[in-house]
């Protein structure tokens, strides 16, 4: 999407026959201001194309950081629609705006000392309770995930289920701007995911085995031997090496 | 949805899927892996690293007269943002135990390590906490830790993908502390994949001569990111994190000891100064400088920043004369065009295809020696496909993991690739991705012991922004490792010199002394670096900002 040219060839065969100008672009209006911008672009890519440098609202620009929250409205259209800027194509008429950042707080915590039980929700995230159940964090999802059902699933204590149905979540934030009863969603999500990994997962005896030999040296010696090696003497070590 | 001109060879695709499934499943390799001679052969000829123009000498600085990467050697020829008159050294604004620059991986990590040995730290971060390619890393993390493998196997296969440039104390670092980090992720709450008995989940990736692949489903980065994070949110006491704050230079004290550094508030346009009695670099890597107009599969703020404060303070560089190029970035649809696939597509069995649906290349090469193989199978043998907008890629064929692995694996373990393909009405379970490389990773950095030493006292760096444990490419999986192995070290090693360092006077002389060697050298530039941001405005709209004022690329 950046204007790079590297894997573009120039007198490219397939270039496809140029389109009407009015189907090639599209008006969209960027807090309210009219653009034209190309009719298949990305909303971020759309924002860059009518001239902003954007400071807040671009991370990782592929869908995993969540600084490009965005919501928007379409013509004739009542329903506010939300999505990522770098994973969202604009539509025509599109009213949209970015928000910069999502107003939340977050409990300071101990993970040594809480534990993976429904009390440990009820502590540190006492909003959860005045969750009614409108299903309106998960239908803001620009990850599509259940957001409602992590949120109750926290209220039973079943932090494997809040685990397992936040994983995907980038904290974008579009739940908690949308939830009437105030809930920072995605922090009950990490706090699950958390306490299931430090609590509930099952263990790895062969992890626990080879971070003792590790403490006790036993590959010092075999360690040594390769960083005395040249070149060569590696290269053919490599490439006799067997494969699992 | 791919162009109906597509279709021919989506059906040649699909005609040897039945016999390439067949020749996965009998164990053997699916194509025979390169020799060191192919390889050697293949990267000469077709890695972009090789071509004329790619290199040229740098003529200021410490590495003065080595051949570096040519947009690297431009960016280190550039003025600074500041003069030392600028500011009153005599009275900081903020004074702290350790400088962290950079929020990610390593930054985090280091901050956590470093508050367990008795320091308080500032952690100055471009963009927000966590906004680093750290947090995009999707395939895995590897690490030596199961019975069939070792630490040391886990050495010889990161030399040989390094092309045994590597420096060997870093290895073994990397590779020794690796278990233990697996477990320091997990105490601190990542969720690994692993086996119904408790076992851990692993897979190969390209160069790995063992599974040790550790991963969570295709949120790798996204997992531990987000956990360092919230760990070095619980420590507001001893943590200070100061957000759209790049450090945009380093001060040395008169003794040339490292001794914080300048920031710079983006929102507001004020500077701030900090002292520091140790300073941690870890800015990560440099692919927004979009190198050989390559797209790049880098997150909004990687640009390089690290690599030139430390360099005008007199740190050594280290392999900065190669790039890596991951394989598979996507190449249709546009609009991701140059993201990142996960190298644990081909983990777990997909193939590289060319138009005509055969294999061309052992799917599990090192990572330069794959990407060489996909631009001699397009450019020279034209037997890629070219996109509409006249990109070129192969295919990697993604329907046979559903095939090998069983129905319902790309789901549970690639969720964020069968996301980012089904908004354009791909549907990877059913139809192969079409990928070409695309700028992934800085190889080489600022050069470091096995403490994140630098030959700048009271100078640490730590994770991408670091040279010499990748030697002169990286495997995947090591990325992710290297973060959190040095990352830690960093943060441990720099508080225990800041312990007992004493500063002296704050200076700024080195960047008036830098300036003095540009000009010397008959440098005449307007480029202006830290990068910070790059630029996407367009032409026409740049010529119509009459009245704008350009530092570099922000404006």
């Amino acid at each position: 999407m950046s204007a790079t040219k590297a894997n573009v060839k120039k007198d490219a065969k397939a270039k496809p026959a140029k389109k009407e100008p009015d189907k090639a672009m599209a008006t969209v209006y960027i807090m309210g201001k009219a653009y034209r911008v190309p009719a298949d672009a990305t909303i971020m890519g759309a924002i860059e194309y009518a001239g902003y440098q954007i400071k807040r609202g671009a991370g990782c620009r592929e869908g995993f950081c969540g600084a490009c929250a965005t919501v928007y409205r379409l013509p004739g259209d009542y329903k506010i629609y939300t999505g990522m800027a770098c994973m969202t194509l604009v539509q025509d008429g599109m009213y949209l705006s970015q928000i910069p950042a999502i107003p939340a707080q977050r409990p300071v915590y101990d993970l040594s000392e809480l534990k993976a039980n429904v009390q440990t929700f009820q502590k540190l995230y006492p909003e959860i309770f005045r969750c009614v159940a409108c299903n309106t964090c998960t239908k803001a999802c620009p990850q599509e995930l259940e957001v409602m059902d992590y949120i109750q699933a926290a209220k039973r204590g079943d932090v494997e289920k809040v685990m397992d149905l936040s994983f995907d979540c980038l904290s974008c934030g579009l739940c908690a701007i949308r939830c009437p009863a105030e809930i920072v969603h995605y922090n009950v999500g990490i706090l699950g995911r958390r306490l299931f990994g430090r609590y509930l997962r099952k263990n790895s005896d062969h992890l626990d085995k080879r971070i003792a030999e590790v403490k006790d040296k036993k590959f010092d010696r075999e360690y040594k031997e390769m960083m005395k090696m040249s070149k060569d003497e590696l290269k053919k070590k490599y490439y006799a090496r067997d494969n699992e | 949805m791919y162009p109906e001109f597509m279709h021919d060879s989506l059906k040649k695709v699909e005609a040897t899927r039945a016999r390439r499934i067949e020749l996965e499943r009998s164990g053997k390799n699916v194509f025979p892996p390169m020799s060191a001679e192919e390889r050697e052969d293949v990267l000469k000829k077709f890695h972009p690293d090789y071509k004329a123009d790619s290199r040229r000498t740098i003529r200021v600085g410490p590495n003065k007269g080595e051949v570096l990467t040519t947009e690297v050697a431009d960016m280190l020829e550039s003025h600074t943002r500041i003069g030392a008159a600028m500011f009153d050294l005599s009275s900081p604004d903020y004074e702290t135990d350790l400088l962290i620059v950079g929020g990610g991986g390593a930054g985090c990590a280091a901050a956590i390590v470093g508050r367990e040995h008795g320091t308080k730290s500032i952690i100055s971060t471009k963009l927000r906490l966590g906004d680093a390619n750290s947090m995009m890393s999707q395939g895995g993390m590897q690490a030596a830790v199961t019975a069939k493998d070792s630490p040391t196997i886990h050495y010889l296969d990161a030399l040989g993908g390094g092309h045994f440039d590597n420096k060997a104390d870093l290895v073994r670092a990397l590779t020794e502390d690796g278990p233990e980090v697996v477990k320091w992720l997990e105490d601190l709450g990542v969720v690994w994949d692993k086996n119904p008995d408790g076992s851990m989940y692993v897979l190969h990736g390209g160069g790995t001569s063992r599974k040790r692949m550790h991963s969570c489903r295709d949120y790798t980065g996204a997992i531990i990111m987000r956990t360092l994070m919230d760990e070095v949110r619980n420590h507001p006491d001893d943590i200070q994190i100061l957000e759209f704050m790049p450090t945009i230079e380093l001060f040395l004290d008169e003794k040339g000891r490292c001794a914080g550094g300048v920031l710079y508030n983006l929102e507001t346009e004020e500077y701030f100064t900090v002292k520091a009695k140790a300073v941690i670099i870890a800015t990560g890597g440099y692919g927004r400088l979009h190198i050989r107009g390559f797209d790049t599969t880098n997150h909004y703020g990687a640009t390089g920043d690290g690599l030139v404060m430390a360099y005008r303070a007199g740190a050594n560089l280290l392999y900065m004369d190669s790039v890596q190029y991951h394989p598979t970035g996507a190449s249709f649809p546009e609009q991701i065009a140059g993201f990142l696939i996960t190298e644990k597509i081909r983990g777990a069995g997909g193939q590289p295809l060319n138009k005509s649906g055969e294999l061309f290349v052992w799917p599990r090469e090192p990572r330069d020696v794959e990407s060489a193989a996909f631009i001699r199978e397009c450019l020279e043998r034209q037997n890629g496909i070219q996109t509409p907008s006249g990109r070129w890629g192969v295919w990697l064929d993604s329907p046979v993991i559903e095939v090998i692995q069983g129905a319902g694996y790309i789901n549970k373990n690639f969720p964020a690739m069968y996301r980012q393909f089904i908004r354009y009405n791909i549907d990877i379970t059913k139809e192969p991705m079409l990928v070409y490389p695309s700028l992934h990773y800085q190889n080489g950095g600022v050069e470091i012991n096995d403490r994140c030493e630098t030959n700048v006292k009271g100078l640490y760096v730590a994770g991408e922004a670091s040279g010499g444990v990748h030697g002169r490419n990286r495997l995947m999986g090591n990325s992710v490792l290297d973060y959190n192995v040095f990352g830690r070290r960093a943060g441990r090693y720099a508080a225990e010199y800041a312990r007992t360092a004493v500063l002296g006077k704050l200076s700024l002389d080195h960047l008036t002394a830098y300036e003095e060697e540009l000009q010397k050298a008959g440098i005449v530039t307007d480029r202006i670096a830290p990068v910070l941001l790059p630029s996407y405005t367009p032409e026409e709209v740049k010529k119509r900002q009459f009245t704008a004022h350009y530092e570099g690329t922000l404006r």
